[in-house]
């Protein structure tokens, strides 16, 4: 286990230290600690390390991470996991706005609640949040799964392409052209599994699922303002 | 960008150490802007004299005489006490507003910074460091205050255009953000005799809200309807004589936590500004919700009163 004071050492020194783990590194894990809000902690990972973070941290935590598994053992700042390509975040505490922004792939978990705009963009990622979402979370979702354990705020899906979103609370209010749809066989295995890899108590069959109304893909004038 | 701390004492112990405090999560701010700075600090005059905070270019030459030619004018008894390029006037109990209409008078090339019965604001150019360094900040204790570094955008890097903005009496207002129809706001609150000296976005903000209240709103009723009235992005911080108050925008793009403990409920544009503060491991730390106005005061228990976005 290598442990990195933040404080004492700074964040230049630890994301090129971890940066410079090739992929069969024998340093695998790694501890982090005196975060105190910390912008970009340990962004751009890109080897099958394991990081945990002792305490919360600000902006774009774990942004871009390949490969890497990130546990943040406090909140996370805006924009956690940002575009993320591959590998798992995981956050027991609460994430602030767009997390899961624009991310490719991989694995977000967030134990508390996620602020507004979370998975904001989402190109492929799976987001689980145990708690409840914010206002305009999916919005522009393209692809892969949002689970939301908990309530969503307004405006959910506004705008989405073909991201699935799973919600088992309520809904505050739908977005433009997102509407609840029908769950599926598959979608129930989909989601007992993402469930079970976020380690969240709930019963896939709790959920409802939503996702596009297909109805922005081409131009209506009933659309224009 | 634009940082925002607040802090709000419930334990008194804390209160020697409230400039301290400030400061320090003020200077953590730094990076969010790094212009120009200034703090709010709440604190009762020993005597209960009412205070009205003056800054000038050339305070020697401002300053001289002023406490006796504003004691003439109020016809009681007035003490100045200097601070760099500030100065408070120490004005009989409840003269305070009286002493600042007095004042374009007697002294001309005065600024007022703010006026009201426990209420001080000190702002410059400059770091938050070197603007708290100047004023002493760290040794002023208080009850609460609220602090501001700035990254200009909507007007010029002058200290009337440094933050907080004092709105009425012992009320003050701090934003993160811009407003996108305060020129036109402007022209309207001009046009009802509201004074506003500056091409500033929050200082239009901070006149709407004296406007509201001038015409019979209660602070709460006059951030509800900012929310209605106020286009473009905001956080606003708001300082009271016995409290403070936080409302964001319904989009909330611009970041806020909020801390609390036995001991303080603080504010920060981010969690890195409420780091060094006491017992802070322990505290409840969440994100104000948008379009909610929030209220903390030693009078009453807290309320967030929602408005639908």
């Amino acid at each position: 286990m290598q442990t990195y004071d933040l404080e004492a050492s700074g964040l230049r020194g630890l994301n090129a230290a971890l940066h410079a783990q090739a992929k069969d590194t024998n340093q695998t894990a790694w501890e982090i600690i005196n975060p105190k809000g910390s912008h970009a902690v340990a962004v751009g990972l890109d080897a099958p390390i394991e990081v945990t973070v002792k305490g919360s941290t600000g902006y774009y935590t774990a942004g871009m991470n390949k490969q890497a598994t990130v546990n943040v053992q406090g909140s996370a700042g805006p924009g956690v996991a940002e575009n993320m390509m591959s590998g798992t975040v995981i956050i027991e505490g609460d994430a602030s706005q767009y997390a899961g922004a624009t991310g490719h792939g991989g694995l977000l978990v967030i134990k508390g609640n996620a602020s507004s705009r979370c998975g904001i963009s989402m190109k492929g990622i799976d987001i689980v949040v145990h708690g409840n979402v914010g206002h305009m979370s999916a919005f522009m979702a393209q692809s892969g799964n949002l689970v939301v354990c908990g309530d969503a705020g307004d405006a959910l899906g506004d705008s989405i392409y073909e991201a699935r979103l799973f919600v088992r609370g309520s809904v505050k209010s739908l977005g433009a052209d997102c509407v609840e749809k029908d769950m599926r066989p598959e979608h129930l295995e989909l989601l007992r599994d993402l469930l079970e890899r976020a380690g969240a108590d709930a019963k896939p069959e709790e959920f409802k699922r939503y996702g596009s109304a297909r109805q922005l893909y081409n131009f209506k004038v009933d659309n224009a303002y | 960008m634009c940082g925002i701390v607040g802090l709000f004492l419930k334990d008194r112990a804390l209160e020697p150490h409230l400039g301290a405090l400030l400061t320090d999560m003020l200077i953590t701010m730094t990076d969010r802007g790094p212009d120009s700075a200034g703090i709010a600090i709440y604190r009762a005059d020993a005597e209960g004299r009412s205070k009205l905070t003056v800054q000038a270019e050339d305070g020697d030459t401002a300053f001289a005489g002023l406490a006796d030619k504003m004691a003439a004018a109020l016809g009681g008894s007035v003490t100045l006490s200097r601070n760099d390029t500030h100065a408070v006037l120490h004005v009989p109990p409840g003269q305070a507003e009286e002493a600042r209409r007095k004042i374009r008078d007697l002294a001309p090339d005065v600024r007022v910074m703010s006026f009201g019965d426990t209420l001080e604001i000190y702002k410059e150019v400059g770091l938050p460091k070197d603007v708290a360094a100047r004023f002493n900040i760290p040794s002023i204790s208080g009850t609460h205050g609220i602090g501001h570094t700035r990254m200009a955008t909507e007007s010029a890097v002058t200290t009337m255009g440094a933050h907080p903005f004092n709105t009425g009496s012992d009320q003050c207002l701090v934003h993160n953000g811009s407003l996108s129809n305060h020129n036109s706001l402007r022209r309207k609150l001009q046009r009802e005799g509201i004074h506003i000296e500056t091409m500033n976005d929050t200082e239009v903000g901070a006149a709407y809200l004296t406007w509201k209240m001038q015409n019979g709103a209660t602070l709460g009723e006059a951030l509800e309807a900012s929310l209605d009235d106020l286009d473009g992005f905001f956080n606003f911080v708001v300082g009271t004589k016995d409290g403070f108050g936080v409302v964001r925008d319904p989009i909330a793009c611009k970041p806020a936590v909020m801390a609390e403990t036995d001991q303080f409920v603080a504010f920060g544009s981010e969690y890195r500004a409420l780091v060094n503060l006491p017992g802070i491991d322990d505290a409840k730390v969440w994100e104000p919700e948008p379009a909610t106005v929030y209220f903390w005061s030693h009078e009453q228990t807290p309320k967030p009163n929602k408005k639908a976005a």
